[in-house]
């Protein structure tokens, strides 16, 4: 079977297969969740058991319940995250690629004085500020991801600006967004779709992390990040309570880099084969 | 397969021992398993020149790569013997593989300024090989190089080793490439197109300083091109390629005077053409199209242009030619619109034209089309090509759907293209395929005038045949006035009613073709026509003697 032209590797099968199963256990697993998603069943860090396959969290929530519900949560913020984010950085990265000029100086500077910030600390503010709702977490950290975004389609629709058949969509008369939609993104979409895993991953990530900080996720939805934390201290008693949270996020990250890397690859070698020494 | 003995000629040193023997060679795609190269032998002896000749895809690169057992990705070497005094280097191991490379056989690429290392000195790069082998040290090496430079005529010889790539010419880069090859004395060099990416009047130099190094230090060469007058100067023998098997080979005098097979004598006759064909006189009408009055243009405060004048009349074609530099593409450019001159004015159809592009009106910009050099970046390879040619149809005409197929279809059969091709992409065509399509999709805004920017120059000589052919139809058929760019003095022999010739961005003549090339010449006008190589074995002799005799004169 190919995709996208091209055979897939073991470790890129490996990681759809990955991607899949994760996909549908966030739209589909609340649906044949054992528990609903705040239902206390047991006490404070039961034991795996045949009621609770995972053990219970530390207000005996069931574990398994959680983690269920938190990847719809944790997927779908980064996944509306990271889109929200390509969209806003392929548009202004594009468009300052093809006008140039000063649109391309004032929105490349205002991109530079954003990165020069360390990217969590700047989270931290707009979050403290504004309250962490799940509009604003996605807002925020998608406007703030698109600068990466930016930088990259920027650089790609350099390339593909000066080539000849968008110099001739150019000479023809087309306006700016026709350019970008139909001579430059279907050109750029490779670079692109891999980066999109890519940053898929850094803001999954990300909202993990900000969870863990408190300011990600609010109680009581459930999310990968924030589940880490709550059960942090359970370490101290040697159990096993926040390693489940800790491995979903290890394994859907691994399984995304896997695809991500196959993608990467074929871009490389776009003939697939290695010169005959 | 010919065999050397069965046509005694003068100049063929077949009497030299065989240094290089492939037998039998094939080569395949590492996907798919189609044949890139079948079943071809090539015998080499010492101190002889073969050029290998045919048009993009006959697998002469290929060939010249396998003589080092070498394969570009995509491609593996499936059967054959590939002998080197004898010794068949596709059984050494790849130690022994690299221990031949580089100092028996060495190889000189196309393109010079993208083989070398930005980042190293020229001569860090020329002693790389002979110290890697162990054969010289440092400074033997250096002294070698230097040398090699003053027999390739390079500039400052002493320290011309110093600069970096940047800091040389392409001429100046093919030929310190030249010597990165000899740097080691190898037995035999391949030359992959040497000079293909030069100015004719760069193609001389190199051609001749890359005669004479092989003759000075007897060096045996496969010299791969598709210009067969170039390789007529060079080579002892010549072997026709195409489709990756062999068509003939034989001295260069057999294959270009009694060539045995069909695809040779289209091959000679296609560059024989020029002498014969001229741009037919009657069609050209009195309006003037486009008049182009005083233009001066710069990028920056760099002047590329400078005082230039230039009317089209309908019907008429007008060749630019000159040497890459010489700013006959930025004319081009103005033209159009993409770079507003500093000063002049552009009249369109007796009214005078915005200067840039964002200024002309939708119907302005469609009654002039530009088809670029090369169309495999000209196109959109992510576009069918019902998008490609129904977009103007659509954007200039406000048509839809139906309507656009329609035009489309006939758009394609003007351009005599298979309608069922609306549907494919660009990569599933071949070179001279995808021009037609540029010329289709110019074709498509129905315009007076197109401009033509290399039209052939990317394209096999056949194939730059047929398209000729074609916009010559097509002006005839639609009354279409043409710009022309170019540096190929054959094309404009052929499709021009009047040439200017351009150099350092001014206009050095400008009137009827057959008035410029019958002289009497301007002196650039004439150093450009006699670059041009002619199909005849000698014709490099004769310019150096020329040359000499010249120099003589003036010093006498």
């Amino acid at each position: 079977m190919r995709i996208l032209g091209h055979k897939p590797t073991v470790t890129a099968w490996i990681g759809m297969a990955i991607i899949v199963v994760n996909l549908a256990i966030a739209i589909f697993g609340p649906a044949f969740a054992p528990y609903s998603e705040s239902q206390t069943v047991g006490a404070t860090w039961d034991e795996p058991s045949m009621q609770m396959l995972l053990g219970a969290d530390q207000i005996g929530r069931d574990m398994l319940t959680r983690l269920i519900y938190g990847a719809r949560m944790t997927i779908g913020v980064a996944l509306a995250t990271t889109a929200l984010s390509f969209f806003i950085g392929i548009t202004l990265g594009f468009t300052a690629a093809v006008l140039g000029g000063w649109v391309d100086t004032i929105i490349s500077r205002l991109v530079d004085v954003i990165l020069s910030i360390p990217l969590l600390i700047l989270a931290l503010i707009i979050l403290g500020v504004f309250g962490s709702s799940i509009p604003v977490l996605i807002v925020t950290i998608a406007v703030l991801d698109s600068t990466r975004v930016f930088r990259l389609s920027r650089a790609l629709g350099m390339n593909l600006t000066v080539l000849e058949y968008v110099e001739a969509a150019r000479l023809r008369g087309e306006g700016t967004w026709w350019i970008i939609r139909r001579e430059i993104l279907p050109n750029a979409s490779a670079p692109l779709l891999s980066e999109f895993g890519l940053r898929f991953c850094f803001n999954f990530l990300f909202i993990a992390a900000l969870s863990f900080l408190g300011l990600g996720i609010q109680p009581p939805f459930a999310d990968w990040g924030g589940m880490v934390r709550e059960n942090s201290a359970a370490i101290n008693f040697g159990m096993l309570a926040p390693i489940w949270p800790a491995l979903a996020i290890t394994i859907l990250t691994v399984g995304v880099n896997m695809v991500v890397d196959w993608l990467l690859s074929v871009e490389a070698r776009p003939s697939g084969a290695q010169a005959e020494m | 397969m010919t065999d050397n003995t069965q046509k005694p000629v003068s100049n063929d040193k077949s009497d030299g021992k065989i240094i290089l023997q492939i037998k039998g060679l094939r080569l395949e795609a590492v996907r798919g398993g189609a044949v890139i190269v079948d079943n071809v032998d090539v015998t080499l002896h010492a101190g002889q020149v073969l050029g290998l000749i045919g048009e993009s895809g006959a697998g002469k690169s290929t060939i010249g790569l396998s003589a080092m057992a070498y394969a570009r990705a995509g491609v593996h070497i499936a059967g054959g013997a590939i002998e080197i005094d004898g010794v068949n280097i596709r059984e050494l191991n790849a130690a022994g593989r690299r221990d031949v490379r580089g100092k028996r056989i060495a190889y000189v690429a196309q393109s010079a300024s993208a083989a070398f290392n930005p980042a190293h000195t020229i001569m860090d790069q020329v002693c790389e090989a002979p110290t890697i082998h162990g054969l010289m040290s440092r400074q033997e090496a250096e002294a070698w190089a230097r040398q090699l430079f003053k027999s390739l005529d390079l500039p400052d010889h002493e320290t011309f080793g110093d600069r970096y790539p940047h800091q040389a010419s392409g001429g100046q880069l093919q030929r310190a490439m030249a010597a990165m090859a000899m740097s080691c004395r190898p037995d035999i060099l391949v030359l992959d197109e040497p000079t293909t990416a030069l100015d004719v009047t760069t193609q001389i130099e190199v051609l001749i300083l890359l005669k004479s190094l092989i003759r000075e230090y007897g060096s045996a060469a496969l010299y791969i091109t598709h210009d067969l007058a170039v390789v007529a100067q060079v080579a002892d023998r010549i072997k026709v390629l195409r489709h990756g098997k062999e068509v003939e080979e034989g001295t260069v005098d057999q294959v270009l005077q009694a060539p045995r097979e069909e695809y040779t004598r289209m091959l000679v006759e296609v560059r024989g053409a020029a002498a014969s064909e001229r741009a037919v006189q009657s069609s050209v009408k009195d309006e003037v199209i486009l008049k182009v009055e005083h233009i001066d243009a710069a990028y920056g405060s760099f002047k590329v242009v400078n005082d230039v004048s230039l009317d089209v009349r309908r019907g008429e074609t007008v060749a630019v030619v000159g040497e890459s530099g010489s700013g006959k593409s930025t004319l081009a450019r103005i033209i159009t619109g993409l770079l507003p001159p500093v000063a002049g004015s552009i009249t369109f159809k007796g009214a005078p034209l915005p200067k840039s592009l964002a200024e002309r009106s939708k119907d302005l910009k469609r009654q002039m089309q530009l088809v670029y050099q090369i169309p495999d970046v000209a196109l959109n390879p992510r576009q069918r090509l019902i998008e490609t040619i129904g977009r103007p149809v659509s954007f200039y005409f406000g048509k839809t759907g139906a309507e656009v197929r329609k035009r489309a279809e006939e758009l394609m059969e003007l351009v005599e293209l298979p309608k069922e091709f609306l549907s494919r992409r660009p990569t599933e065509l071949s070179g001279g395929q995808k021009q037609r399509v540029c010329v289709a999709r110019a074709l498509a805004a129905d315009p007076d005038l197109i401009i033509l920017d290399e039209p052939t120059s990317a394209l096999d000589p056949l194939v730059a045949e047929e398209i000729l052919k074609l916009l010559r139809k097509l002006q005839a058929e639609l009354g279409l006035s043409y710009v022309l760019i170019t540096h190929d003095l054959d094309v404009v022999h052929r499709i021009a009613h009047r040439t200017a010739v351009m150099l350092r961005g001014s206009f050095v003549a400008f009137d009827k073709t057959d008035a410029i090339f019958e002289g009497p010449y301007h002196p650039y006008t004439e150093q450009l026509v006699t670059a041009v190589p002619v199909m005849r074995s000698d014709w490099l002799d004769g310019v150096l003697a020329k040359r000499a005799a010249k120099a003589k004169a003036a010093t006498a």
